[in-house]
């Protein structure tokens, strides 16, 4: 492999969008009126469509002879890299809805920053992709707004999801030596840069939502170093059914 | 004017081929029949979401996972319009849904089969929406416009779910035996459920005559199913599967193939609830609902308090 650090940045991008998204389309049919389920389902669309664009690169960079099913669908769990936030369950609606506002408020100046960068297929992606978060972080925003000024209910269940969600928020920012490898030759931002954007996301919304920030500092990772919860077994026993039940099958 | 010359006047607008239109006159029992039509056709799509979404999380590969993510997204789109075209007509949609919750209201029984292999969604895209378009293929054409031009872009997106579903059965007609065996399994299952599709033999319809003469159907039932039937033959020789009936047979005379009676035993069993899955189906909707409701609440509040704010 030429490029291991950025083999490895891009499959981090890619494993977050395909578990958010695989996440995501539990909902489908299930949502609390119609047009949320359009929209859940589109979210997840999304994601699965950036997640084909992104293992797609991640497998040229490999060049071990894969293609984006074959890394999506046929690693040991402790081979995927995503954040502990997306693999955790949808809960009910304001679960869902603020873990993908804290994943749109990193993704989004995530993706701004990668679309400069001289890594010609990665500010590629990303350029195509901002168009879809922009929208994601704008649906979500409104909806944080809207449980967090609504209802005594829904303020509860909004402030409850922000509380339980808060502790897996700062591995959003992971960096080990791979992302300082890429950042000290100019081709990805430095997640410090990306955090203080999500920060600023955050408190804007959260303030207008009338919802609190969460004082406790438990921060929890392992997701990035390929650590995970105990609900990622399961989100790939669905994931990979067919593959591993059916060996070597085209679909 | 007299009712008789509203109805005159509507039953000319019939005969002329000119669309009904929400504010014209027309008789309560056209509009009665059109609303229970078309939100049973709305209440169809959106419990037709369960079997397929059932699978997104399993589908078998990333494309096959998005594609499935964009049908079924379309069928709720399909359900948004119908409700909608429903309440030009005067009803109101979370009553439509509270109908179907009691089951006053009705869906298509197609949806109370369990999807339980991978080849159960290609066949339900294949099958079902096959059978689906045939019937609203016809209504494309029905006399009430704003149904009928939502027909027209359903009809589109169902011709594109019944390709993609047939194309996903090729993969599997031309993959492994397993894969093949699947197909056949899936097709022995769904072929009867479909052909049911089409209602009651026009001899059992209650509805039909009326709505023929409305316009709001153009065919029988029994006209649409042995089209189904004619068309699909051919589909399933390419694919190389077996279509579970030993009487089917291509008819010289009637230029028609000639297939066996269904078991209408089976078909009002399923329709008065005692499907695989009538109970799993609707408990899904009425808990999806129930959750729901403190975010429609919400909704609620908010845009009150905002209007509020505005105004202030």
């Amino acid at each position: 492999m030429q490029d291991p650090a950025l083999f490895e940045y891009v499959l981090r991008l890619s494993d977050d969008s395909l578990i958010l998204g695989q996440r995501l389309g539990e909902w489908c049919g299930h949502g609390p009126i119609l047009e949320e389920d359009i929209a859940l389902t589109n979210i997840s669309l999304d994601l699965i469509g950036q997640a084909i664009s992104l293992y797609d690169f991640a497998a040229e960079l490999e060049g071990a002879g894969r293609n984006h099913d074959q890394l999506a669908y046929l690693r040991f769990e402790n081979e995927y890299k995503n954040v502990l936030l997306v693999e955790q369950p949808n809960g009910d609606f304001a679960m869902t809805i603020l873990r993908q506002f804290f994943f749109d408020a990193f993704r989004l100046p995530l993706y701004e920053a990668l679309m400069q960068s001289p890594v010609e297929q990665l500010a590629a992606i990303a350029a195509k992709s901002v168009k879809e978060t922009r929208y994601h972080l704008k649906h979500t925003s409104e909806w944080v707004i809207r449980m967090g000024d609504g209802t005594d209910e829904s303020h509860q269940r909004a402030q409850a999801a922000i509380d339980h969600l808060w502790r897996y928020t700062n591995e959003l920012f992971y960096e080990d030596a791979h992302d300082r490898t890429l950042q000290a030759a100019g081709l990805v931002p430095k997640m410090a840069a990306i955090q203080t954007k999500w920060t600023d996301t955050v408190t804007a919304v959260l303030n207008e939502a009338t919802l609190a920030i969460p004082t406790n500092n438990w921060k929890f990772e392992g997701g990035r170093e390929g650590r995970h919860s105990e609900h990622m077994g399961y989100i790939l026993s669905d994931l990979q059914y067919m593959q591993r039940a059916y060996p070597n099958m085209e679909w | 004017m007299t009712q008789a010359e509203q109805e005159r006047r509507f039953l000319e607008k019939i005969e002329k081929e000119i669309k009904i239109e929400p504010n014209d006159w027309m008789p309560d029992e056209y509009r009665q029949t059109l609303i229970r039509q078309i939100s049973q056709h709305a209440h169809s799509e959106i419990v037709g979401m369960l079997p397929e979404g059932n699978w997104i999380t399993r589908a078998p590969n990333l494309r096959r996972k998005a594609v499935l993510l964009a049908k079924v997204q379309d069928e709720a789109g399909h359900g948004l319009y119908l409700y909608s075209a429903a309440e030009t007509l005067g009803a109101d949609r979370e009553q439509l849904i509270d109908d179907m919750h009691t089951g006053k209201a009705k869906y298509s029984s197609i949806f109370n089969y369990p999807a339980v292999t991978w080849a159960d969604i290609g066949t339900i895209g294949w099958l079902v929406d096959g059978a689906a378009i045939m019937n609203q293929v016809a209504l494309c054409r029905t006399s009430y416009g704003p149904y009928a031009r939502a027909m027209v872009k359903i009809c589109k997106e169902e011709s594109f779910h019944q390709r993609q579903g047939y194309e996903s059965l090729i993969k599997l007609c031309n993959g492994t035996p397993q894969q093949k065996a699947m197909a056949q399994d899936a097709m022995n299952r769904f072929w009867w459920p479909a052909l049911m599709m089409f209602g009651p033999s026009d001899a059992e319809s209650t509805h039909s005559d009326q709505s023929i003469k409305w316009k709001i159907k153009r065919f029988t039932n029994d006209e649409l199913r042995q089209s189904f039937v004619d068309a699909t033959v051919s589909q399933a020789e390419i694919l190389g599967l077996t279509i579970p009936d030993p009487n089917l047979k291509w008819n010289e005379a009637r230029g028609h193939y000639d297939f066996s009676e269904i078991n209408w035993d089976e078909f009002w069993q399923v329709v008065k609830g005692n499907g695989p899955c009538n109970k799993e189906r609707i408990a899904a909707r009425l808990k999806a609902k129930e959750d729901g409701l403190w975010v429609r609440e919400a909704a609620n509040a908010f845009a009150k308090k905002r209007a509020m704010k505005k105004s202030a």
